[in-house]
């Protein structure tokens, strides 16, 4: 970690300027409010619903929406990234404060609400009127078979029954391993499914029993039955906007706006509006809308007109084919593009700077090297969201946080293939130079540098796709580019701009390929070109 | 200031017994971890004379060799140039006045083969490195029009050892050191290189230093022939003398292997 802590040292004194260039773009005068979601369908709704009533009152919006988790969204608010993001009271007690589950929805509202402002400032508006607390649900014909409707009876026909349930859930003390001691609820088998494909499995049987969420869209669905938490085991969900210090002290008329619509919203309601989003296919802004309508909260011309101004519209025409759906976010798509070029651009940059001198260094050494490089090997190992999270309480979120981490990655490439190419340059020629009188520094730069050239340029190559695919998941943490449409794609389960933004990183990775391909033939020195 | 390059021709085996000698090695050891390469050897090489060092792999012809151009450092004993201590010596000062042609060339792959020759005379910072260079590969029988803008893959064998002899040459030095050169051509151009060799060296009066386990090359080539055995000299003379009268039965036994001794066969 020495190499990385280092690293990212390094990096901030060479992105400074960026970095403070982008913290003051977000405090000018009258400043856009920065609204931010987690990467799933409800999230993405509210933060959307919250920022069209912001511009329906007259307010610029900025959308941050999709953050990578609830970590990196509440680092984000914390920081100042961002200003508002819809958040859950039991998740802000478990996830956030890291306290036992107890208490009622008041109960948990006012020990959220007092500790959030004691601790850093946040502040929990009144919640917005509805629960989205996890629903165990089973197949409507299972129910009926076996007779469900408590999670007391399912723990009885358990040890039939198999479960399927998000990784997070299996892992989580509020989760599987809570309702287990809860109900001494033991299943036959439990998997890991992804909330993409959780609901298809419990259809055709794959799974009996699958953990939803209260105002899932899916559960508005007959043949579904929800299991009810007959002991309280779950905590409170109840939603609620959080709001930064930054816009109650500087934009405190947005705070104002914002709290309209505590407790107008119901889960049936919330029910049907995630149903059209996600099963429907309505377009994000559209569902938004009519529910800023249905609450009386904007009259429909107003919206119509002027409100949507600069509006990202989440979800292209359904109507015409996938080419003319990417041909109409092209403008989108080449910003994307552009940030993400400027992603691997910088991080690669400043890998080349560091990883190439630095493999000079290590081959000079001689001792040490091998363990130097298996180091900073072990950083590839780390999985990307990892690295990306833990990135965040050093960095913030956005645009450095990222190319610190994707310059993480790619060291090890470079750092190796440099090592290994200088120290293992023809050494019948090294060994002929020194004997003729060339200094040590002679000979690396005149011989084994030109000789490891190629060597060196195909590391430069592989750390450059590593990087352009890695890059998408910097969308995690709001720094942009094409992982953008992909992130906002699987939380709506849309296929098409999953591949908005999926067939430009793959062409921009064949690209990036190619070129440093040619550069790598371009450093081959002539007299070894065959 | 002895240890300069000499344009002036002193003929072969002339020897200016008043002069210190050219090299000198004095009880010189070396081990490599447990394996003692150099067992207190002892060697003046004269100017303008041609030592061939011979013995089997590993008796340690090679280390020796390179005591003389500093690639090595002996554990004990010393290394004398011009009767100079070469311990206090730059090292890359003395391995640019001093010829190096290794078995197989060692040529740069990514450098023509001109700018390999030119190596040591731009090392020394000379102002006319392409006539030097042309000349050079001149002596070695390639005309610089037809190969001096070569790539060293392009060329034979036996072209790449020449091209390494004129880079070991191009910069004159006075002392050339050679460690089995022919040692990887085939039986024609090893005879033709030699005989190369033996004229430029000649021409160049340069005291030369040749590491080879071929006793014909040795005879042909040398004025003096050290035989090595397990890190020490097990006799040196004159090849004649040799060739006439070993002194050890290990020497007499060499030399009948090779077909030169007396009880040997039609060498």
């Amino acid at each position: 970690m020495w190499a990385g802590l280092v690293a990212g040292l390094f990096l901030h004194a060479l992105l400074a300027p960026l970095h403070e260039a982008e913290a003051q773009e977000s405090r000018p005068e009258s400043r856009p409010v920065v609204v931010a979601s987690k990467p799933f369908g409800e999230s993405y709704l509210l933060g959307e619903i919250f920022a069209q009533l912001l511009e329906a009152r007259g307010f610029a919006v900025e959308r941050r929406l999709g953050l990578g988790s609830t970590q990196v969204a509440f680092e984000a608010l914390r920081s100042g990234a961002v200003d508002v993001y819809p958040e859950y009271t039991g998740t802000g007690l478990l996830a956030i404060l890291g306290e036992d589950p107890a208490g009622s929805s008041s109960q948990v509202f006012r020990r959220v609400h007092g500790e959030f402002r004691d601790r850093w400032g946040i502040r929990w508006l009144p919640p917005l009127g509805f629960q989205n607390t996890y629903a165990i649900s089973v197949r409507a014909e299972t129910a009926a078979e076996l007779n469900l409707r408590t999670l007391s009876d399912l723990a009885r026909e358990a040890p039939a029954l198999v479960g399927g349930f998000s990784p997070d859930f299996l892992g989580r003390d509020d989760g599987l391993p809570g309702l287990r001691q809860a109900y001494g609820l033991e299943l036959r088998d439990t998997r890991s499914l992804l909330q993409a494909v959780k609901y298809e499995a419990l259809q055709t049987g794959r799974v009996d029993v699958i953990d939803a969420y209260s105002t899932d869209g899916f559960l508005a669905r007959a043949e579904v039955a929800v299991l009810e938490d007959d002991r309280g085991f779950f905590p409170p969900y109840e939603a609620a906007a959080l709001v930064g210090v930054g816009l109650q002290e500087e934009v405190p008329g947005a705070v104002a706006v914002l709290t309209e619509l505590s407790g107008l919203m119901q889960e049936e309601g919330m029910r049907e509006l995630n149903r059209r989003l996600e099963v429907e296919g309505e377009s994000l802004a559209q569902v938004a809308r009519s529910a800023l309508v249905d609450l009386g909260l904007v009259a429909d011309e107003t919206v119509a007109g002027s409100g949507t101004t600069g509006m990202r519209e989440l979800r292209g025409r359904r109507d015409g084919s996938l080419v003319a759906y990417l041909w109409d976010r092209r403008d989108e798509t080449l910003r994307q593009t552009l940030r993400h070029l400027l992603l691997v651009g910088l991080s690669l940059g400043a890998a080349l700077v560091l990883a190439i001198p630095g493999a000079l260094a290590l081959e000079r050494l001689h001792f040490g090297a091998e363990a130097v490089i298996r180091g900073v090997g072990v950083i590839q190992t780390l999985p990307s969201i990892a690295l990306l999270a833990f990135m965040i309480p050093l960095f913030g979120i956005g645009v450095f946080p990222a190319v610190v981490a994707l310059f993480l990655y790619s060291l090890f490439p470079i750092l190796r293939n440099t090592y290994t190419g200088v120290r293992d340059a023809d050494p019948v020629a090294v060994n002929a130079a020194e004997a003729l009188g060339m200094t040590p520094l002679q000979i690396l730069r005149q011989v084994r540098l030109p000789l490891a050239a190629p060597v060196i340029m195909a590391g430069v190559r592989t750390a450059a796709v590593i990087n352009v695919g890695t890059a998408t998941l910097a969308a995690f943490i709001g720094a942009g580019g094409l992982g953008d449409p992909i992130v906002s794609g699987l939380a709506l389960s849309d296929p098409w701009m999953i591949l908005s933004g999926a067939i430009p990183a793959a062409l921009l990775a064949v690209l990036v390929d190619g070129a440093l391909a040619g550069a790598e033939r371009r450093v081959t020195p002539r007299g070894l070109r065959g | 200031m002895g240890f300069e390059p000499s344009s002036q021709a002193t003929g072969s085996g002339v020897t200016d017994r008043s002069a210190p000698p050219a090299l000198e090695t004095r009880g010189a050891v070396k081990q490599y971890g447990r394996i003692r390469a150099l067992d207190g050897v002892s060697l003046q090489v004269s100017s303008g004379e041609c030592v061939a060092l011979v013995g089997e792999s590993g008796s340690g012809k090679t280390t020796l060799l390179r005591l003389f151009n500093r690639m090595v450092e002996p554990d004990q004993g010393e290394v004398l140039l011009d009767g100079e201590t070469a311990r206090t010596m730059d090292p890359v000062r003395i391995r640019r006045r001093t010829g190096y042609v290794q078995q197989a060339g060692g040529l740069l792959p990514h450098w023509t083969v001109l700018r390999n020759v030119q190596l040591v005379p731009r090392l020394l910072g000379m102002d006319d490195v392409r006539e030097r260079a042309r000349d050079a590969l001149e002596r070695v029988g390639l005309p610089p029009d037809q190969f001096g803008e070569r790539w060293p893959r392009q060329l034979s064998g036996g072209q790449g050892q020449r091209v390494a002899i004129a880079r070991a040459i191009a910069a004159r030095p006075r002392v050339i050191l050679l460690d089995e050169p022919f040692g990887a051509l085939d039986a024609i151009t090893r005879t033709e290189l030699r005989a190369t060799f033996g004229d430029l060296r000649r021409e160049l009066g340069v005291t030369a230093v040749l590491v080879t386990h071929d006793l014909h090359e040795a005879v042909e080539l040398a004025d003096r022939v050290a035989v090595l055995r397990e890190g020490q000299i097990q006799e040196i003379a004159s090849p004649q003398r040799l060739v006439a009268a070993p002194e050890s039965p290990y020497v007499a036994r060499l030399l009948a292997l090779a077909g030169l001794g007396k009880g040997g066969g039609e060498g």
